[in-house]
């Protein structure tokens, strides 16, 4: 299922120029800071918003086009909204609040999709609660629910994790990354931490001042020096290669070598993403021997960017992966580190995302 | 009761409960899109619509009974036609009693919905509509429901004010015993009457009691409701 968006606006002063094409199923998030007009795109695509110019399709339905005089009403676009502040109905119990887009879908899921459904996302003992009753992290599982059981072709989630805590946030990650992973729905992630995009998105669309500044794969972007957002160190699709039992490790390879962490409890060929941050990452000119890192690659320098401050970073290549290193401008001096500088990178940690 | 109320204050009773009933159900409907409509809606000229529907709060009921002889008189226009046409009429009718309570009560109704509308949140009624839900289906399942308990608490606020009704119902359709004398005609007309005093008394005691009995009964719904 693709998508494609592009439209136009004015709000006095400020105005909305924005376009992307999504070509298949996963995580694009629209991605920038608060006030871009991450919502607005999304509210566009749902129907809730009509752009004074613009022409949304999703997959082969038209719900969109203000030159051809199309305008498809929200509640026949089939778009999954997960709001920010979930927006359940509290007159309901959670078990009709999850059926009440599956009572009005046009192919209702069957009881066992709707098992399903409530199993991924670990909502069986809530169901004849009042939403009141629930926590914010319950909350935001329910409007999961209810987004997927109306059978929508797009997930739109705006925030879904923004009006919660640290401690709930790592409670519905892994939930949204299943739902990645066992749905074949596109999803809209709209985000402006960076953390949860490189944990779950697949793509990234660039938003700033209401205009799309750039998109690219998250392998990619984040690894970037000229976006403006902080590069990541890596992020990673890597591959379990195999599991040193005796040492309580899991070798994992990617594309620019292999990378060594502690035992992950998921089969051989598994994939598996793994992101590195800039911090972890220190470049030797010449290849240690006698270090306690046991991730050590061969690299080569691609770019080195230096701000006001003590830090540069360096972009490195690493087969055809990319990572940054955020080292001081001293050690970019003393090491000579100039484009095509083959060097070694040496990472002190890596986190692994998917767990489940 | 008949042990307690004459029959003639039993009727009084009876009556004013009919009129307050009928004005209050007749009129909800009414008043129910008069909120909608000032909830929800954007329109030119807002103000002075919100200004008529308010009206009979400030205007004297006297004037009200006045404004609906001279509009459904069996000799006015809109009410001849009615008389001659249905043979519908509202003057020394209890119906027309209903029509002056339910025109002075309206605007407690609309009041009540309307504050429950917006306090039901907007965004329920956008979340309901990305899940397939058309106007009317969100307005029935979503809006109305949430808009419940103050729906309750505008028709018992109307109702005790029904009963109480007194100088819109006198001059549009007079005091005629059985048909049109509810309990503040008749507490009016005791105290017309040489010793009546004890008589008003007695129906005035009444009224309170109702008023207690119907605020009570609102309170608690509504405290029920919010749970």
């Amino acid at each position: 299922m693709s998508v494609e968006v592009a439209l136009h606006h004015r709000f006095g002063p400020f105005s909305l120029d924005v376009g992307f094409k999504i070509a298949r199923a996963g995580v694009t998030a629209l991605f920038g800071p608060s006030g871009a007009g991450k919502t607005s795109v999304i509210n566009a695509i749902a129907g809730l918003f009509r752009p004074h110019e613009g022409r949304i399709v999703i997959g082969d339905r038209v719900v969109l086009d203000t030159k051809a005089d199309v305008f498809v009403p929200a509640r026949d676009r089939r778009t999954g909204y997960v709001f920010q502040d979930a927006r359940l109905f509290p007159h309901m119990n959670v078990e009709n609040n999850l059926r009440f887009g599956w009572r009005r879908a046009q192919n209702p899921a069957s009881e066992g999709e709707i098992a399903h459904v409530i199993e991924l996302l670990g909502l069986s003992h809530l169901l004849p609660r009042s939403p009141k009753a629930l926590s914010g992290g319950e909350k935001s599982r329910v409007a999961l629910g209810r987004a997927l059981l109306a059978s929508p072709d797009i997930l739109l989630l705006d925030e879904p994790l923004a009006a919660l805590d640290a401690a709930r946030r790592g409670e519905i990650l892994p939930y949204l990354e299943r739902l990645r992973d066992e749905t074949k729905l596109p999803m809209i992630y709209v985000s402006h931490a960076v953390d949860e995009v490189a944990r779950l998105a697949d793509e990234i669309v660039l938003l700033s001042d209401g205009r799309t500044v750039e998109q690219a794969s998250v392998f990619d972007l984040l690894t970037r020096l000229d976006t403006g957002i902080d590069p990541f160190g890596a992020v990673l699709e890597t591959e379990v290669q195999s599991h040193r039992r005796a040492d309580r490790l899991t070798l994992l390879s990617f594309d620019g070598g292999q990378l060594i962490v502690s035992r992950i409890a998921r089969p051989e060929g598994a994939r598996v993403r793994v992101r590195v941050r800039a911090e972890d990452i220190m470049i030797a000119r010449e290849e240690p021997r006698a270090i306690s890192a046991n991730n050590v690659l061969p690299a080569r320098v691609v770019a080195v960017r230096q701000n006001d401050g003590p830090q540069a970073e360096v972009q490195l290549a690493c087969g055809v992966s990319r990572l940054v290193a955020r080292i001081t401008r001293a050690s970019v001096a003393r090491l000579e580190l100039v484009e095509g500088a083959p060097v070694f990178a040496i990472i002190k940690s890596v986190i692994v995302d998917s767990s489940h | 009761m008949t042990d307690l109320l004459t029959p003639a204050e039993s009727e009084a009773l009876l009556l004013s409960l009919r009129v307050a009933f009928v004005a209050v159900f007749a009129a909800m409907p009414l008043a129910v899109a008069a909120a909608l409509l000032l909830a929800r809606a954007r329109f030119p000229g807002k103000v002075v619509v919100d200004g008529i529907i308010h009206m009979p709060l400030v205007l004297p009921p006297v004037a009200v009974g006045f404004l609906l002889l001279t509009i459904f008189g069996t000799r006015a226009g809109l009410g001849g036609w009615l008389f001659q046409t249905f043979g519908i009429r509202f003057v020394f009718s209890w119906t027309g009693a209903a029509l002056a309570a339910g025109i002075i009560t309206f605007p407690f109704q609309v009041r009540a919905i309307r504050i429950a509308l917006e306090s039901a949140d907007c965004g329920l009624d956008e979340a309901a509509e990305t899940l397939g839900a058309g106007w009317f289906d969100r307005f029935a399942n979503v809006t109305l429901p949430l808009a419940f308990p103050g729906i309750v608490a505008g028709v018992i606020t109307a109702f005790a004010a029904s009963l109480g009704e007194f100088g819109a119902i006198i001059t549009f359709v007079s005091n005629i015993p059985g048909e049109t004398r509810t309990l503040p005609l008749a507490i009016y007309t005791a105290l017309q009457t040489p010793g009546g005093e004890v008589e008003a008394a007695k129906l005035s005691l009444l009224s309170i009691l109702l008023a207690l009995v119907f605020m009570t009964l609102a309170e608690f719904l509504q405290r029920r409701m919010r749970r």
